[in-house]
């Protein structure tokens, strides 16, 4: 679906199209002390926390006190940050470059514990631990749908009114769709404060207004049903629940709504976060479509992992056929022909075999020719033929970065032909994971970078 | 079949289901989390909340699908055991099946396991099991033991009622031997490590854990010996090997001479990530728990793709 062959002079002008214009510049982004939140979203396995960590790292380098609230991050991550502890309260982090005066902080989000503590700033202590003990309160606050999203989002309000930082990067949950975390605390809160909880009240406080007279047939056929479902006592729970959360309720809708319009503030910069990968930048052309309906303000787009190659000029085709050519000149040199072990080599890329079953069934073959073969070559015939197996390995290993590169190359265009108005960084694949300042601090230079041209040499 | 985020679960679930309805069996292919995953992967459009077939397989084996949605489910739900009518629709105004399927505490999930529970037991008029098989694209990783084990905690929040007998019954099937959690992986840190904690919270809830399968294994293009030489062997050399296939000049500053460099870092590059998976086999084979692996399709996947991925899981003896 992907591989939908398209005229090859199409791709070129939608290239030149990438005008440095729209490179998304990371820096001016970080350091302007207007820029106060920086919000990453994107579908799960992007890198999404990764590149939270990185700018935060960055920003604190160049000078700003900065908070990282993470959500999920990979344990060794957060033991590098020292933050692997859950107290839902920021830690210092140690061992950044502290010569521009900056500071980083960074916490993971326990999600009941903030629960928690909200209840327990808003409610008198016995009240609190009548909710606290609460069954349904317990389920409720330890993470069934939305919860997760409305508590990052309720600790993103809470870092922001302490007014400690500079600048505070947000990761956010990986949702099970794009909506959720902007519809969750929405959800939550007109949940928490709606008619449902009006009903569920009902039977503490019936014989109200007098308009209400007609609804209250509804209701009680409604907690009737409810109390079927769920059962009685189920039902008895929420309703204790809902009691004691009451006077908390307009509250809950207070903050949802205040959250939602300091997303909206100026001072915030949305980053979508992508891999050049057709779903990811499917769910990432959804993110924008979506910011920009809500009117959140996007910044711009990190595309991570992209790949590139020094030898650029050396195209796949023209790699191949030279492994090729290498590989049948040692097929030529094998006394004992057992060429027939190699895959022919038209197989290659197929899904059913390996690009070189040499390697795993064909091994012994290639050590026989390796014995047999000094009487013809005396000279370097040992080494020789080594280094032209590992040549042929190399220049198979780098069409397939080539093959790579044009798919990524592809999947990024077509992304921006959809959105030309979204500034793009593009930041280079690592060979392996980030697990530790340095890493962290290279992620930020090449953010900075926003482009791709080389990976590489580190 | 669980996975953590973007290794490719809807993927696997779906080469699974077709895999399974080889010699005409019939498979259910259940998707919970309302991505319509299923229908991009089998191209064609947005599945409605019906069973309906999407595939056919080689040997006339029948891939159905269903998407589910927890709201109609729930709908369905209350009208099978109440009759409720009219009832159902004030409900829906006043926002209580919004309530129920997504805060109230895992009733969602116990409609969605619960739908697909059903479809498991379901027999046809001759007393066939109307699906040999139910594969379900179940939430990631993370969440999965949760999601399963929430009958267990409804059935205890919700002591009576029918919840509570819904949420026990699906819970037998569940724990049955007649279940197993796949997880799918890739060869990184996170998505092991991830699925060690998975399959540890699987087992401690007494969910039975069924294969690991890693996605999307790259092809091995330089061997042990191959990387060995990377560092030690001299630059002239590889640049008369290319030389010699009409890459151009060894001498310096040669077309060739100045490939070496850039192709050896490439290898290095390689070597690196080949260190990194070989340490996440051994990670992964630590588990007790089968491997299979899938490669990647390098061309992006498509319908064609997966019907290579199916035939490869069944070469494998997944099905």
């Amino acid at each position: 679906m992907s591989r939908r062959p398209e005229p090859a002079q199409d791709q070129d002008p939608v290239r030149e199209h990438l005008s440095p214009a729209r490179a998304l510049e990371i820096d001016p982004l970080i350091e302007d002390p207007a820029t106060r939140i920086v919000v990453c979203c994107g579908s799960g396995g992007v890198g999404k926390t990764t590149t939270a960590a990185a700018l935060g790292l960055r920003a604190a380098e160049r000078g700003r006190k900065v908070v990282v609230l993470t959500i999920d991050p990979a344990r060794r991550l957060a033991q590098s940050m020292g933050i692997d502890t859950l107290d839902n309260t920021p830690r210092r982090v140690k061992g950044i470059d502290d010569s521009a005066g900056g500071e980083l902080h960074a916490m993971m989000l326990d999600m009941k514990r903030t629960f928690d503590e909200i209840v327990e700033a808003h409610a008198d202590p016995e009240r609190a631990a009548a909710i606290l003990g609460n069954p349904f309160y317990q389920s409720l606050s330890a993470g069934f749908a939305g919860t997760q999203e409305y508590m990052a989002m309720e600790k993103l309000g809470q870092l922001r009114s302490r007014d400690e930082w500079d600048l505070i990067v947000v990761d956010t949950p990986p949702s099970r769709s794009a909506l959720d975390f902007l519809d969750a605390p929405k959800r939550l809160g007109s949940f928490l404060d709606g008619k449902l909880i009006r009903v569920l009240l009902a039977p503490a406080k019936v014989g109200g207004r007098a308009g209400m007279k007609f609804l209250n047939v509804g209701m009680s056929m409604m907690t009737g049903a409810l109390g079927k479902v769920l059962g009685g006592q189920l039902l008895r729970d929420v309703q204790t629940f809902v009691a004691a959360m009451d006077s908390m309720f307009g509250g809950f809708r207070t903050r949802a709504d205040a959250t939602y319009k300091l997303l909206q503030a100026p001072g915030t910069a949305f980053l979508v976060v992508a891999a050049p990968e057709r779903d990811a930048l499917r769910e990432a052309a959804y993110f924008v479509e979506r910011l920009a309906a809500e009117d959140m303000p996007l910044a711009g787009l990190v595309l991570n992992r992209v790949h590139g190659s020094g030898a650029g000029r050396l195209s796949a085709e023209r790699a191949l056929a030279a492994a090729e050519n290498l590989e049948e000149s040692r097929i030529v040199d094998q006394p004992d022909g057992k060429a027939g072990l190699r895959n022919s080599p038209d197989t290659y890329g197929s899904s059913e075999s390996p690009a070189r079953n040499v390697t795993d069934g064909g091994s012994p073959a290639t050590e026989d020719a390796g014995d047999a073969a000094p009487e013809d070559e005396p000279t370097t015939a040992d080494g020789g033929r080594s280094v032209e197996r590992l040549t042929a390995g190399l220049l198979r290993l780098h069409a397939e970065r080539m093959q790579l590169l044009e798919r990524e190359r592809r999947t990024r265009d077509r992304f921006t032909a959809l959105h030309p108005e979204v500034a793009m960084a593009e930041v280079a694949a690592l060979p392996g994971d980030v697990h530790d300042l340095a890493g962290l601090r290279d992620i930020g230079e090449r953010l900075a970078a926003g482009r791709a041209e080389l990976s590489g040499t580190p | 079949m669980s996975g953590k985020g973007g290794t490719g679960k809807t993927t696997v679930a779906a080469a699974l289901a077709l895999a399974l309805a080889d010699e005409g069996k019939r498979t259910l292919l259940v998707e919970v989390e309302g991505r319509q995953g299923i229908a991009q992967l089998f191209e064609t459009q947005a599945l409605p909340y019906e069973e309906r077939k999407i595939a056919v397989a080689p040997g006339g084996g029948e891939v159905y699908a269903l998407a589910i949605d927890p709201e109609l489910a729930l709908l369905d739900y209350l009208q099978m055991f109440y009759k409720l009518g009219s009832a159902g629709r004030a409900l829906r105004k006043l926002g209580a099946i919004d309530f129920a399927t997504t805060i109230a505490p895992g009733v969602r999930d116990v409609l969605l396991t619960g739908k697909a529970c059903e479809a498991v037991r379901r027999k046809d008029r001759g007393g066939r099991f109307v699906y040999d098989y139910v594969v379900m694209d179940a939430p990631p990783t993370g969440r999965i033991t949760r999601f399963l084990n929430v009958n267990d905690e409804v059935a205890g929040l919700a002591k009576i009622g029918p919840i509570h007998n819904q949420a026990q019954a699906v819970m037998r099937v569940l724990k049955s031997p007649e279940t197993a959690v796949h997880l799918v992986t890739l060869l990184e840190e996170m998505p092991v490590q991830e699925t060690a904690d998975g399959i540890a919270e699987l087992r401690a809830a007494r969910l039975p854990v069924g294969r690991v399968i890693v996605n999307m294994v790259r092809p091995q293009v330089l061997d042990a010996a191959d990387l060995e030489l990377v560092g030690s062997v001299p630059r002239s050399a590889v640049a008369r090997s290319l030389s010699s296939t009409g890459l151009g000049g060894a001498r310096r500053g040669g077309h060739a001479e100045r490939l070496v460099e850039p192709l050896l870092a490439q290898a290095e590059e390689y070597a690196e990530r080949y260190a990194l998976e070989t340490e996440q086999r051994a990670v992964l084979a630590e588990l007790g728990v089968p491997l299979h692996e899938l490669p990647l399709m390098a061309e992006g996947m498509d319908l064609a793709g997966l019907y290579a991925l199916a035939r490869n899981l069944r070469g494998q003896g997944v099905s």
